[in-house]
């Protein structure tokens, strides 16, 4: 069987309320960062509120929210997170991640994470459907997730404001059989 | 065209009225054991409710109003004999982006297509509008749901997304559309 947790260039983990705090903290100061993966006004959180958010979560097992932190292999390093929500109901997974160490944009990091992620979700959660929304201003992800095998199903206009500008918002979605398509593509 | 005069929440033969914790709770109750009703209003498992049940939704819906500041919520009465036939509300409502949700029941089959349906979003449209004054409104519909799909067409929205076979009911997988309106998109049309 596969390595669920093991990319080619990551792992997942799951860090101490303690380290994700702390993490978390320097992270949401960078604005560039809370642009590119969030649509609401950026906001500024205390160490100790983040921690006792983190801690809130470490309490219960929710069968609808899986949340992972992504260290690098190379280094070791702690860069960025990725979550599941999943609605048992139609068999559908949304997913969002963030790489909050900037040294790491763009060197595929991103990628390897969201490979990892539909491993997980359709060979583990066995969900038919993979969603995700991400900013028009966002070309990069747009591009990574492509190579992931998303298909970009439309974009709901300028629904987000940034600096004045109006901005849509990319759907994109991957189904069951066209990432198990994939799959045997890299087999042959 | 309308002005400052124009009242909100009358229409022609209906109007918005705030919930009557008494009498309405009964009357959605109905709604809920047909699941025809609540498969076209909700994704989320059709189940019949009591009204002790539907209550307790008000109870909640009314205390979330307060307190998220992001969500309206009208109860449709018929002018006639203030009787209720549905509802409408604006939710997810994002601030800073303009932008908001819209849906939209009427819950007794015999009150469907009468055009109560075709007024009550014309009054929600004009207060998400020239009230709230967002940017835009969306609107999710089912591909199986094609009163709700002419009717959002009827007053200008586009299908923007088409999210495919999000759903799963009856042993099969149906794809969710995703309909927007823009403010002035909207605005040009009531002009004319």
């Amino acid at each position: 069987m596969k390595d669920l947790f093991r990319g080619e260039l990551v792992r997942f983990t799951s860090e101490e309320p303690e380290t994700r705090a702390k993490a978390e903290v320097r992270w949401q100061r960078d604005t560039e960062f809370h642009r590119l993966a969030d649509g609401d006004p950026a906001q500024l959180s205390s160490e100790k509120k983040i921690k006792e958010w983190f801690e809130k979560q470490a309490e219960g097992f929710q069968p609808k929210r899986y949340s992972f932190c992504v260290r690098t292999l190379a280094e070791d390093k702690y860069i960025g997170f990725l979550g599941l929500w999943v609605d048992l109901i139609h068999s559908e997974a949304w997913v969002g991640l963030g790489i909050g160490e900037r040294e790491f944009w763009s060197k595929g990091y991103g990628t390897d994470m969201m490979k990892l992620c539909l491993q997980y979700a359709f060979t583990e959660l066995c969900v038919e459907r993979v969603s995700l929304g991400l900013h028009e201003y966002n070309p990069r992800a747009l591009r990574s997730y492509e190579k992931c095998g998303f298909r970009l199903e439309g974009r709901t206009r300028k629904d987000g404001m940034r600096e004045g500008r109006r901005n849509d918002t990319l759907w994109m979605g991957i189904l069951r059989e066209e990432w198990l398509q994939m799959q045997d593509g890299g087999h042959k | 065209m309308f002005d400052i005069q124009t009242q909100l929440f009358e229409g022609q033969d209906i109007r918005f009225g705030p919930i009557d914790h008494e009498k309405d709770p009964e009357i959605e109750a109905k709604w809920t054991h047909d699941s025809e009703f609540m498969r076209l209003m909700e994704t989320s498992p059709a189940r019949p409710m009591s009204a002790a049940m539907i209550k307790k939704q008000y109870e909640k819906l009314e205390k979330q109003i307060e307190e998220d500041k992001n969500l309206y919520h009208f109860m449709i009465r018929v002018k006639a004999d203030d009787r209720f036939i549905g509802k409408a509300s604006i939710y997810w409502i994002e601030w800073a982006n303009g932008n908001g949700n819209i849906r939209l029941g009427i819950g007794a089959a015999e009150d469907r297509r009468k055009g109560y349906g075709t007024q009550a979003l014309g009054m929600l449209l004009r207060f998400a509008f020239a009230e709230l004054n967002l940017f835009r409104v969306t609107a999710n519909v089912p591909e199986y749901n094609e009163g709700a799909i002419a009717l959002l067409q009827k007053f200008g929205f586009m299908q923007e997304v088409c999210r495919r076979r999000s759903l799963e009911r009856d042993g099969r997988r149906w794809d969710l559309y995703v309909f927007g309106l823009l403010n002035d998109e909207w605005r040009n049309r009531v002009r004319a």
